[in-house]
This record gives structure tokens, sequence and C-alpha cells, in this order.
């Protein structure tokens, strides 16, 4: 078993590595072919793990050497898999691996072919990482990891030039990349001092350890880590007020898009809750907060989502909602509910995206939907595919969103927090109608894209074959339910619904429903039809003030850029010439100076002449005679 | 009565004397003869302490310091020798060939 363990730990590793050996050479299709080969070896070490687990129930704890060895302070390279985590590996693997073999044929005509594996087996390797750690220290270095690789592969494209926020919101690659990247940061500060302040009271950053300690933690410690570790959260898992990083990431190849911006990185704050569940259950009202702002921004990105042109946006919006919900379940402490959630949306988000990938290619990096429509009979696979995906994510039965998406409401009001039911009762409602409204403005409707000389064509055939496992596990991950609650709730805190609760259970399910059905409708209504009720654009509602709002994302990326950038930008260059240039840098450069110049005075001595030297050497003479009376009389 | 204090002044003046004329002198030979005055002043010194503290340390320092003195002439000399030989000169701004 402990074969297992390294194997899915380490062959993304050789895959990165060996993608790199071929990373500065022209595309060589076989790298693909290879890196993903050791991407599926990961994955079936991870389902054999999970089946292990499964039939056995003991959970696998491995040390695989000392890493720093501090007087007291002792960590080590311990990797554990239990039931969080080998849902996380078989997830994370999973999808790596679908996408993987999607990228080969997506990047097909990209020059930097094997870079593209090298990062994207990178960003498996650190994530397997942080998902497997036992420690709160394993688990920082792959939370940075991740952060490096999305860097990377945002900023893939780094020779796009910059465009102004008007034609482009995510202005470049390389911008969206240093945007997700330093926001990260700022975010990963939080979450390093809640590391400091766990092991400054508990001694130890093992989770097990410092979990056995906390009843002998005072409340405000743990409030203090808890807060400070959720920073971190929500920095990774895009919430508000850090959410902004995330709709900017879409600028990098779909692929990463799919996989890290949907499936798996940003779901790691939300691991994260999940991993420290004893610790947040201990600190109720970070718990309440947590799950107050999951709702708001369940809320707040479905609005966004409302009236986004690009194809790729929308999708970003749902995921940053999906995460909203994923933090309300976790923050009510349904933590089980809310990694069945995570499960679910990694699967039914990464085949959108993956799908959103194929409209993409074919419509050569034209994401506006308005351009599209009608799209369905020359790409059916695809259409299929997001079709499934989008009823999955809108929560219809019987499909995997709708199991999920409906525990996570029930739960909120089994906890009698009527108002967050209310919000993400309506939200499931605006996200039905915005994914709709995206699938229709696509595939169905008027033909907009030829006029506009647009052919697209469907994508290879071992693509769309590659993609169906997660079109099959979008469909049937609902229905195993209440196995998966008996495998997690080893491991995890139940979480029973009382019974008045279990009682209405079916009358909200159809609230729910209803919710999401009239938003398909109505989705249908304003943009599937065609001819005589064909959709057309509405100039005058786009200068309306709500459409406005939403469309400038109610103007928070501008409101950071005028009140936190272009500050710290004026702030920068003061900085940098009235304290870097005349304080620092003179110093440094005077200092060379006056050896410069004492140099130049006191070359003249050199004459050459014997007779000079002998008398230099008389004065020195007499200065050493001079020094040693001086000192004798003070001694 | 001469005591030790009229030995160290000869000595101070005499040393005095051969510094003045390291300093001053420009001809080589002479520079020689100035740093024999100055080592022969410390012998003075040398000895007359010696002879103060009834310790014979300090004379046999003083011979050494004149068998030391009589080889270092001889090597210098030739060393003159040469130096006349390639410079036709021992003025010590003559040989002097750098511009500091």
């Amino acid at each position: 078993m402990e074969n297992l363990v390294y194997i899915a730990l380490f062959a993304p590793f050789a895959s990165s590595l060996f993608a790199a050996l071929f990373g500065m050479s022209q595309r060589e299709v076989f790298v693909g072919i290879v890196a993903s080969m050791f991407i599926g070896t990961a994955f079936i070490s991870s389902l054999l793990l999970a089946i292990h687990l499964y039939t056995t129930g003991d959970v696998i704890n491995i040390t695989m050497m000392d890493w720093i060895h501090a007087g007291d302070f002792n960590v080590s390279f311990g990797f554990v898999v239990d039931q969080v985590s080998v849902t996380m590996m078989t997830v994370v693997t999973l999808v790596s691996t679908v996408v993987h073999v999607y990228a080969i044929g997506y990047m097909d005509h990209d020059k930097s072919f094997n870079r593209f594996f090298s990062y994207l087996s990178a960003f498996v390797f650190s994530m397997m990482i942080l998902v497997m750690s036992d420690n709160f220290l394993g688990l920082f270095i792959g939370w940075e990891g991740v952060g490096v690789c999305s860097w990377l592969l945002i900023g893939f494209w780094y020779h796009k030039a910059d465009q102004t926020r008007e034609e482009n919101p995510s202005v470049s690659p390389s911008w969206a990349a240093n945007e997700a990247f330093i926001v990260n940061r700022i975010a990963d500060l939080g979450m390093l001092v809640g590391i400091f302040v766990l092991y400054w009271n508990t001694g130890t950053l093992k989770y097990d350890e410092v979990f056995a300690q906390l009843p002998y933690l005072n409340n405000g410690i743990i409030v203090t880590a808890t807060i400070a570790l959720f920073i971190g959260a929500m920095g990774k898992s895009a919430q508000f007020p850090f959410h902004t990083w995330l709709t900017d990431a879409m600028e990098g190849p779909t692929p990463v898009s799919a996989l890290i911006h949907a499936a798996t990185m940003v779901t790691a704050g939300v691991f994260l809750v999940i991993r420290a569940n004893p610790l947040f259950h201990a600190a109720p009202e970070v718990s309440f907060f947590i799950a107050s702002l999951g709702t708001f921004v369940a809320f707040y990105a479905a609005s966004m989502a409302l009236v986004e042109r690009d194809l790729k946006r929308i999708i970003a919006y749902s995921t940053l909602s999906q995460l909203g919900y994923m933090f309300a379940a976790a923050g009510l402490g349904a933590y089980w509910i809310a990694l069945f959630h995570l499960a679910a949306h990694a699967f039914f988000k990464a085949l959108l995206f993956l799908g959103g990938g194929n409209v993409m290619h074919a419509m050569h990096d034209e994401l506006d939907i308005f351009k599209m429509g009608g799209m369905k009979k020359e790409m059916r696979g695809t259409w299929i595919y997001m079709t499934l995906a989008s009823v999955a994510l809108a929560g219809l039965p019987p499909l995997a969103g709708f199991w999920s998406k409906d525990a996570i409401i029930e739960t909120a009001f089994n906890e009698h927090t009527y108002f967050l039911w209310i919000m993400l009762v309506v939200t499931a409602g605006m996200t039905a109608f915005y994914s709709f409204r995206q699938v229709f403005m696509t595939f169905h409707g008027e033909d907009r894209h030829t006029p506009l000389g647009f052919h697209p064509h469907e994508m290879y055939k071992f693509v769309l074959i590659a993609m169906s496992p997660l079109a099959v596990l979008a469909t049937i991950t609902g229905w195993y339910m209440k196995e998966y609650e008996d495998f997690i709730t080893e491991l995890l805190p139940h979480y029973e619904m009382s019974e008045h609760t279990h009682h209405l259970a079916s009358w909200l399910g159809l609230v729910v429903l209803f919710f999401a059905i009239s938003g398909i409708v109505w989705a249908y209504l304003k943009y599937a039809r065609i001819g005589r009720h064909a959709w057309k654009r509405d100039k005058e509602k786009e200068q309306g003030f709500f459409y406005k709002l939403l469309k400038n994302q109610y103007y928070v990326p501008k409101f950071y850029e005028e009140f936190i950038t272009k500050p710290y930008a004026m702030v920068s260059a003061v900085f940098w010439e009235k304290v870097d240039l005349k304080i620092v840098d003179a110093t440094v450069d005077n200092i060379a100076k006056a050896f410069y110049k004492s140099g130049d005075a006191t070359r003249g001595m050199q004459t050459g002449n014997l007779s000079n030297y002998l008398n230099w050497m008389a004065v020195g003479g007499v200065l050493l005679l001079v020094i040693a009376a001086i000192s004798a009389m003070f001694v | 009565m001469i005591g030790l204090s009229h030995y160290l002044v000869v000595s101070a003046i005499l040393f005095s004397i051969g510094l003045v004329g390291v300093l001053r002198r420009r001809n080589l030979l002479m520079l020689f003869f100035a740093t024999e005055v100055m080592l022969n002043a410390v012998n003075i010194a040398f000895a007359a302490i010696s002879h103060y503290y009834n310790d014979l340390t300090g004379q046999m320092f003083a011979f050494f310091v004149i068998a030391i003195a009589a080889s270092e002439v001889a090597v210098g000399l030739g060393i003159l020798i040469v130096l006349f030989k390639k410079f036709g000169s021992l003025n010590l701004d003559d040989l002097a060939n750098m511009r500091g």
C-alpha cells in the first residue's frame, strides 16, 4: 500500500520532469501521451487506495523522511491517506488525467506544447502534496506550489500584449497571472500567520496533534487561528474580496481553467476548512461568518454571470458561485456535504470548461456568446456534454449537482438560517438561468456565427472520448451519495437533518427545483427561439444601471485599481525616488566614491623616489609614536 | 659624573642626525652612512642601558647589530656598485623613473 502512495505522489513529478526535458524543443506528441500515462498511473494508484480504504477502512500514515529538525521544532515529510485525502486524490488525478489527454488535442497547434505538459504535471504534483500532507507545513508547500504552477499556466501565453480594460477586462495573460499570484500572496500571509499561531500554542504542526490539543486552547487563540487560516482559504478559493483574480485567470489555456481554476486548485480553500474541521468547529462565530460569506459570494458571482458575454468568464463566475455553496455547507458544519459537492462540482465543471474549450477551439479563440448561436448542428458531441454539465450545474435530478446542491440548501434550512436558505435558493434559480443562457446562446437559437465568417468544426474524436468519464461521473455521482456518506463520516463528523427538516425535505427540494426549472424555461424563452421570437440585443437595456453595474463586476476591479493599485504605484514611485535613490543608493555610492577619491588624492605619494618613501616612512613612524604616547597617557 | 642619561642623550642626538640624513640626503652612499649612524646610536643606548642594569644581554645585542651592519654594508656596497655601473649616478632623483 505504501508503494501505491508513493506512486500516486511521484508519478506526476516524474511526468513533469520528463516533459521538462523536451521543454525547449518543438512539439512532440509522445510527450503529451507519456505525461497522460504517468498521471493515469497516479489515478489508478489513488483509485486502488480508495478501494482499499473503502473495504478495510484503515488509514495509511507514512513518514517519508525528516524534513526540519531545529531544537524543539520537528517537521517530517509525512503523508496521510484517509477518507478526505483519498477523495481529493481520486478527484484530482481523475480530472487531471482527462485534462492531460484533452490537452493533447487542444494544444495541438501550440509551439510550447511540451512546456505546457511540464507545468500541468507539476501542478498535479503540488496538488497531491497539498491534499496528502499530514501537517500544516506540507500543506503550505503544496499550497505555494499550486500557486506557482497557476501563475505559470495563466501566463502561458505571456507574449500577448496588454489591452485596455474596455477591450479585455483581464488586460493580458501576464497581467492576469501576476494579479492571481499577488492576490494569493496577500491571502497566504494570513494562512502563514494562522500556522504560526497554531505552532506557538500547540508546539506541533501535525493535524492530529494540533486537534488533540484543541480542548486546552483558549477561545481567542482558536478564533485568531481560524480567521487567519480562512483568509488563506479565501485567497485560494477566490472568495470576496479576493475574487477578482479567478475570472481574469481565464486568460490561461482552457485545459488549465478546467483543471486548476475550476476542479482542483480553487477548491483547496474548501479542502483546508474540511481538513481543519475540528478547529473550525470550535469557532462557531468564524464558521457562521464562513457560511454567510459563502452564501454572499454564491449570489454575488451568480449575479455577475447573468450579463457576462464571455463564455469562459460565465463558467468562471459559476465556479465562484459554487465555491460559495461549498463554503456555506462547510461553515454550517456539514463538512462531508461540502466535500461531496466539491467532488461533484469538479466533474461537471471540468466537463463544462472542456466543452467551452471545444467551442473556443472551433471559433478560433472567439469567446463572445453573442457571436455564436445555433452551433449544435456543427458540434453535436460538445453540445451534449455541455448541456449535460449545465443540467448538473443547474441542479436537476438525477444529475450530480442536484443531490449535492440540494443537500447544502437543506442544511441552510436545517440550521434555521433562513436568510441564507432564501439566498441559496434564489441563487440556484440564477445558476440555472445563466448556465442555460450560455448553452442556448451558443448552441441554439439564430445562427449568428456564419454571417461573421466563422466555420466551426467539431473537436477531435479522441478528445470527445476522453471527456466521457467526466460526463458519466457528472451523471451518476449523486446516486452514490448514501454510500459516500457512510464512507466519509468515518472521519468527518456526521451531519443529521432534524426530524422537522426531514419531514419537509421533499417540499424543500421541490422549491429548489421550481426555481431551477423556471430559470431554465426563462432562458429558453429568451434565448433559444428562432425566427420571429429570436433573441435580439437590447442596446437600451445594456445602458441601464443594473446591467452596467453587473457588467463592470460591481466596479470592484475598478475600485481596486483606483484605490489600491494606483496609490501603491504612486507611493512606490515616491519611495523609489526619495528613499531608494537618495538614501539607500546614495549611501552605497558615497562609500565607493570615498574610496575612489582618497585613492586619487594619495596616488601622488607613489613617486618612485626612494627618498620620498623614506620621508613618508618617517612620518608614519612619528605618527605611531604619537599614538603610542597618547594611548599610554590614557592607560 | 657621567650617568645613563648623558649616554642616552648622545644616543638620541646621534639617532636624530642619522634620521635627518636619511630624510634629506639624495645620494645613496650617504644614505648608507646615515643608517650606520642610526644603528650606532642604538648601539650606544644598548651598551649604556646594559651597563646600567648589569645585564650583558644588551651588549651582546650591540655586537649582533655590529655584525649585521657589517654584512649589510658588504651586500649594500655591492649593489651600489652595480647601480652606479648601470645608471652612472647614485643620486636618488636620477634613479626614480615612476610618474606618480
